[in-house]
C-alpha cells in the first residue's frame, strides 16, 4: 500500500521535485553566481583591452572545451582541497588550512618516493597513502586545538600554512637525494613512481582525476548514509543539539579535521605524482616559500560546490575549465597578469555570489517558514 | 462603523495545494484586548503574518480606522503602528538588551548612537510595566523569560497602537504573568489595541473582551469574552470536549531511581553558584515536581543532571549508578531521558527530518545502523510509528524538515523521542510550553502513563497549575536552594507561590537536604 502510494505521489510530483529539491535549488544558484562572475570578467576584460573583451571572453568561456584532458588535469588537485574544506565545512569548521595540508602532502608522498625503495606500480600507491597521512597530520593539530582548547581552527590552521610551507622547504632544501640545487628544485619523480596516464594525446590528465571523483562519492555516501556523516552534520547544523544527544564532538571535530587534512594531502599528492607529457622528466616542487594556490582555489571550488561533494567534483570541473580557458585569452593579447585577474574574478565572484544566493535563500526561506507553520497540518489531512 | 481600528476582512491565504487561512474575518476595536485562539497549526501565526505584512494575501482586505491599507512588510505595518513579539524571539543574541530594543529606531546624534536618553527610556518603561530587565545583560546570557521581557519592552518602545502579542505568556512565571496581563490591561485602557494569540483560556477568560477562535484555517466564530465559558472556547477550538483535570490515580512510590546529594553548580551569568548544595530523590512511579520562578536554578540543575554542564560538587545517582561524572550519552543509556527546556537550541537539529531527529538519541543502536551505515527503512518505519502514536502532524511526513513543522508539533516530536527511548528516569522541563490544550492533555496524560508504569518523572515547570494538577510531590526552588517540598493535596496555590517567592521556607529542609 505504501508502496503504491508512493510511486503514484511519485509520478505526480516528479517537476514539483526536482524543482523543489535541494539540489536544483543549489545548482540553481551555482549558475547564477557563475553567470554573474562571467558578466564581472568580462567587464574587467572590457576596461583592461576594450577591442580584445568579446574574443578574449570567448576564449575563457569556451577555450577549455577544446582541452578537456588539461581541464580535468588541473581540476585533480582543487577537487581534492576542495573536498577538504567543504567536508570540514559541513561540521562547521572552516579549513583554511587547506594549501599547508596540500603541501604537506606533497612532501610526504616526495619522501615515499625518493627515501622508501619501492617497486614501480606500487611506489605512486604508498605515495599517495603518504600525501594521506601527511596532510591528515597537519589537518589533526588545528583539530586537536579547536576540540581540547578551543582555539579558533580559522587562525591555528593559517598558521599551519606558514608552518607547513617553510616546514617542507627546510626539509627539501636539506636532503640531498630530493632536491637538486643545480635546478633549485626537487629532482624528477622515476616514471614508475608517477601516475598512470589516462592517454589523453598532449594532456598530463592522469588517473588521479579518477580516483579524486571515486573519493567524492565516497564522501558523499560518508555524509549522506552512515552514523558518522550524521553526526557531523548534526554538530554542523546544531552543535549544542549534538552535544545534548551525546555525540563525542570533541573526537568528531579531530576525526574530521584530519579526514579534510588528509584529502588536501592526497591533493598535493596527485599534483606533484602527475605523469610528464615530456620523457624523464617530471613534476617539481619548488621550495620558494609560496603558500601553495591550490589550498586557496579549494575555499573557492567548495564554496561554489555549495560543499557537497558531487558538487564539488562540478565546481572543480568548472574553475579548472575557466583557468585553462584563460591561459588562451593571452592570444588576443591580454597580459597574463590581467587574464590572472579576471579569472579571479569569476572565480570569487561567483564562489561570493553563491554565498549570497544561499544567505539569501535562507532568509527568504525563514520567511516563508515561519508560515509554513501552520500549513502542515491540512496537507497531513488532505 | 469606525469603531473599528483594524479590519481583517475575508483573509483567504494559499499556499500550494493548502488554503492556511480561508475567508477569515477578524475586527478589532480600538483599545479592546481581542484573543485569537486556536489549536497548534489553525492558522493564527498565517494571519498574524498576513497583519504584519510578512505575506500577502490572496484575497481579502485590510482596514485601518475603515480606510483600506496595503501592508507589503513589516516597515509597512509598524508605520501603521502595528507591532508584534514573535513567539519566537527576534533578538540579536550577542547585542545587550538596549541595542535589542533600539535596533532599526537607534536615536542619533551626528550619526553616532545617542544611547543615554535610550537608555532612561527603557528604564522608565521597564519600571513602569514591572518588566525587569538589565539594559547592559548580553541577550544569550539572560534567560528565555527575560528575553521575552525585552521584546515585550521593544514594542512598547516603538509606542505601537496596535499590538500583536503572539503566546507572550508562554515562557513568563505565573506572578510575570499576573504583571503581563496587567500591563495589558493598562495598555487597552490608554487606548491601545491588543491582538493576542494564546493558548491558555484563564488568560483569555481573565483579560480579553472578545475572542476569535480559529480551527484548521477556518473562522469558527467571534464571541464576548463575558457571554461565553472555558468549555465552550475549548470545544470551539478543537471540536470535541476537553477534559481539564488530569485523571490519575495515587501514585505507588517504588524503588529510588534518582539520588541527588549535595549537588552545586556555578552560574553562568553572575558569580554565585546557580544551584546550592541541593539534595533530593525522585523514585519510581512518583512524578516530582520542581517548581520556582524562572532563574532560580533549575536550569542549571537539570544542565548538571543530564550531564551537559558540570557541577562543582555533589553526587547524582541513577538506579543505584553513580553518574557524577558519566558521559551524556552514559547517561541515556543509564536510564535517563531529557525533554530540554529550549527545543529549538537542545531539542532539534532543525535542518534534519522529523524522522532523523527522532532517532537523535539512539541512531547508534543496532536497530538504527549497522557497521556505521544507517538502516533508513529501519529509520523510516520507527518514525511513522511514532508519528502515527504521538499524533506528530507534518506535512511530507518523516521526511518533513522539523524547521518547517509548528512548534506545537516539534514539542511532540521530542515528547515522543523521549518517551519511547528506553528510560526509568524522565526529566521533562516544560514539556508543554506553548502548546493547545490539546496538545496539553495529550502530553500531560503521556506523563501520567509513564509514572503508572513505574518510571520515574522529574518535571521542571513554571506553570502552577500544571504543578498542581500533575505532581505528586513539590521541591519549591528558590535563589538555588529547595526551599520547601509540599504535597499538592493538602497545599494551596497561594502557599506554594509563597515558597516561589522566597516568602516562605521549610523548616524542615535538614531532613531531606541529607
Amino acid at each position: 500500500m505504501a508502496n503504491k502510494q508512493e510511486k503514484s505521489s511519485k509520478s505526480i510530483g516528479i517537476v514539483k521535485k526536482i524543482t523543489g529539491s535541494k539540489g536544483f535549488s543549489s545548482l540553481a544558484a551555482a549558475l547564477m553566481a557563475i553567470l554573474l562572475g562571467l558578466i564581472f570578467g568580462f567587464l574587467v576584460m572590457l576596461i583592461a583591452r576594450p577591442g580584445s573583451a568579446v574574443p578574449g571572453i570567448r576564449y575563457v568561456t569556451l577555450g577549455g572545451l577544446g582541452r578537456i584532458g588539461d581541464v580535468f588535469y588541473f581540476a585533480t588537485p582543487i577537487l581534492m582541497t576542495g573536498l577538504a574544506v567543504g567536508f570540514a565545512f559541513k561540521m562547521g569548521l572552516f579549513n583554511i588550512g587547506a594549501s599547508g595540508q596540500y603541501t604537506m602532502g606533497m612532501f610526504f608522498a616526495l619522501y615515499a618516493v625518493f627515501m622508501l625503495d619501492l617497486p614501480d606500480g606500487l611506489s605512486w600507491v604508498v605515495a599517495i597513502l603518504a600525501g594521506f597521512v601527511g596532510g591528515m597530520v597537519w589537518g589533526a593539530i588545528p583539530g586537536i586545538f579547536k576540540a581540547l582548547m578551543n582555539v579558533n581552527e580559522v587562525i591555528t590552521s593559517i598558521m599551519f600554512n606558514y608552518i607547513g610551507m617553510y616546514l617542507v622547504d627546510m626539509l627539501v632544501l636539506k636532503n640531498a637525494a630530493m632536491y637538486n640545487p643545480a635546478m633549485t628544485r626537487t629532482r624528477y619523480i622515476p616514471s614508475g613512481a608517477q601516475i598512470p596516464a589516462l592517454g589523453i594525446h598532449g594532456s598530463n590528465v592522469n588517473f588521479g582525476i579518477v580516483f579524486a571523483i571515486i573519493i567524492a562519492v565516497v564522501l558523499y555516501i560518508v555524509l549522506e548514509k552512515t552514523t558518522f556523516g550524521y553526526e557531523l552534520k548534526a554538530t554542523g547544523f546544531n552543535k549544542h543539539a549534538s552535544e545534548y544527544a551525546g555525540m563525542k564532538g570533541k573526537r568528531n571535530i579531530i576525526l574530521t579535521m584530519s579526514i579534510a587534512g588528509g584529502l588536501a594531502g592526497v591533493g598535493g599528492a596527485f599534483a606533484i605524482l602527475a605523469p610528464s607529457a615530456i620523457v624523464g622528466s617530471s613534476m617539481t616542487y619548488e621550495p620558494i616559500n609560496i603558500i601553495a594556490t591550490a589550498g586557496f582555489n579549494g575555499i573557492a571550488v567548495a564554496l561554489l560546490g555549495n560543499a557537497h561533494p558531487i558538487g564539488i567534483i562540478f565546481s572543480a570541473t568548472f574553475i579548472s575549465h575557466i583557468q585553462r580557458g584563460g591561459t588562451l585569452a593571452s592570444l588576443v593579447g591580454y597580459k597574463p597578469e590581467i587574464i590572472d585577474v579576471v579569472v579571479a574574478v569569476i572565480i570569487y565572484f561567483s564562489a561570493f555570489a553563491m554565498i549570497m544566493n544561499t544567505g539569501l535563500g535562507k532568509f527568504v526561506k525563514k520567511r516563508i517558514e515561519k508560515d509554513k507553520k501552520d500549513l502542515e497540518i491540512k496537507e497531513g489531512s488532505e | 462603523m469606525a469603531n473599528y481600528i483594524i479590519e481583517m476582512l475575508d483573509i483567504t491565504k494559499e499556499f500550494p495545494g493548502i488554503k492556511a487561512n480561508d475567508d477569515i474575518t477578524l475586527k478589532l476595536k480600538k483599545g479592546e484586548i481581542h484573543a485569537l485562539l486556536g489549536e497548534n497549526g489553525a492558522g493564527k501565526s498565517t494571519l498574524m503574518s498576513v497583519l504584519f505584512g510578512l505575506y500577502q494575501a490572496e484575497t481579502g482586505v485590510i482596514k485601518k480606522n475603515g480606510e483600506v491599507v496595503k501592508i507589503n512588510n513589516p516597515n509597512d505595518a509598524n508605520a501603521l503602528g502595528i507591532g508584534m513579539v514573535h513567539q519566537h524571539f527576534k533578538l540579536v543574541e550577542i547585542f545587550t538588551v538596549l541595542e535589542n530594543i533600539i535596533l532599526g529606531v537607534e536615536p542619533t546624534k551626528k550619526g553616532l548612537i545617542e544611547k543615554s536618553e535610550a537608555r532612561n527610556r527603557v528604564i522608565d518603561l521597564s519600571e513602569k510595566y514591572g518588566l525587569k530587565v538589565n539594559p547592559d545583560a548580553i541577550i544569550e546570557d539572560i534567560s528565555v523569560g527575560m528575553q521575552q521581557r525585552v521584546e515585550i519592552l521593544k514594542m512598547l518602545y516603538r509606542d505601537n497602537e496596535i499590538l500583536i502579542f503572539d503566546e507572550p505568556t508562554a515562557v513568563l512565571t505565573p506572578q510575570e504573568i499576573k504583571e503581563l496581563l496587567k500591563i495589558m490591561r493598562d495598555l487597552a485602557e490608554e487606548g491601545k489595541s491588543i491582538l493576542f494569540i494564546t493558548h491558555k483560556l484563564n488568560e483569555i477568560m481573565e483579560i480579553a473582551d472578545r475572542c476569535t477562535v480559529l480551527r484548521k484555517g477556518r473562522c469558527v466564530g467571534t464571541v464576548d469574552v463575558d457571554k461565553t465559558t472555558k468549555e465552550e472556547l475549548s470545544r470551539m477550538m478543537v471540536g470535541r470536549d476537553i477534559s481539564f483535570t488530569i485523571d490519575k490515580k495515587r501514585s505507588q512510590p517504588g524503588e529510588k531511581v534518582l539520588s541527588v546529594k549535595q549537588m552545586t553548580v556555578a552560574s553562568k551569568t553572575h558569580k554565585n553558584n546557580a544551584v546550592r548544595n541541593v539534595s533530593f530523590d525522585v523514585h519510581a512511579g512518583e512524578i516530582v515536581c520542581l517548581a520556582g520562578i524562572d532563574g532560580n536554578g533549575q536550569t542549571e540543575l537539570v544542565h548538571a543532571l543530564s550531564g551537559l554542564d558540570k557541577m562543582i560538587q555533589g553526587e547524582v545517582t541513577l538506579c543505584g549508578e553513580d553518574i557524577s561524572k558519566a558521559s551524556i550519552r552514559k547517561r541515556a543509556i543509564s536510564g535517563m531521558s531529557h525533554i530540554p527546556e529550549d527545543r529549538h537550541k537542545h531539542g532539534l537539529v532543525l535542518e534534519y527530518s522529523l524522522a532523523e531527529n527522532l532517532v537523535l538519541q539512539r541512531y547508534w543502536q543496532e536497530a538504527f545502523q549497522k557497521n556505521g551505515f544507517i538502516r533508513f527503512r529501519a529509520v523510516e518505519q520507527y518514525a511513522e510509528r511514532l508519528i502515527e502514536s504521538y499524533d506528530i502532524r507534518s506535512g511530507q511526513g518523516p521526511k518533513t524538515v522539523v524547521r518547517s513543522m509548528s512548534g506545537g508539533n516539534q514539542q511532540k516530536a521530542i515528547v515522543a523521542r523521549e518517551i519511547d527511548k528506553d528510560h526509568e528516569l524522565l526529566v521533562a522541563v516544560q514539556p508543554t510550553r506553548g502548546l493547545d490544550v490539546g496538545a496539553i492533555e495529550f502530553i500531560h496524560k503521556q506523563l501520567v502513563g509513564i509514572r503508572d508504569a513505574g518510571k520515574a518523572v522529574l518535571l521542571v515547570s513554571l506553570e502552577l497549575e500544571e504543578v498542581m494538577n500533575l505532581s505528586d510531590r513539590i521541591l519549591v526552588m528558590y535563589e538555588g536552594e529547595i526551599v520547601g517540598e509540599l504535597d499538592p493535596s493538602t497545599t494551596t496555590v497561594q502557599e506554594l507561590g509563597l515558597y516561589m517567592a522566597g516568602a516562605k521556607r521549610n523548616k524542615g529542609e535538614e531532613a531531606f537536604n541529607g
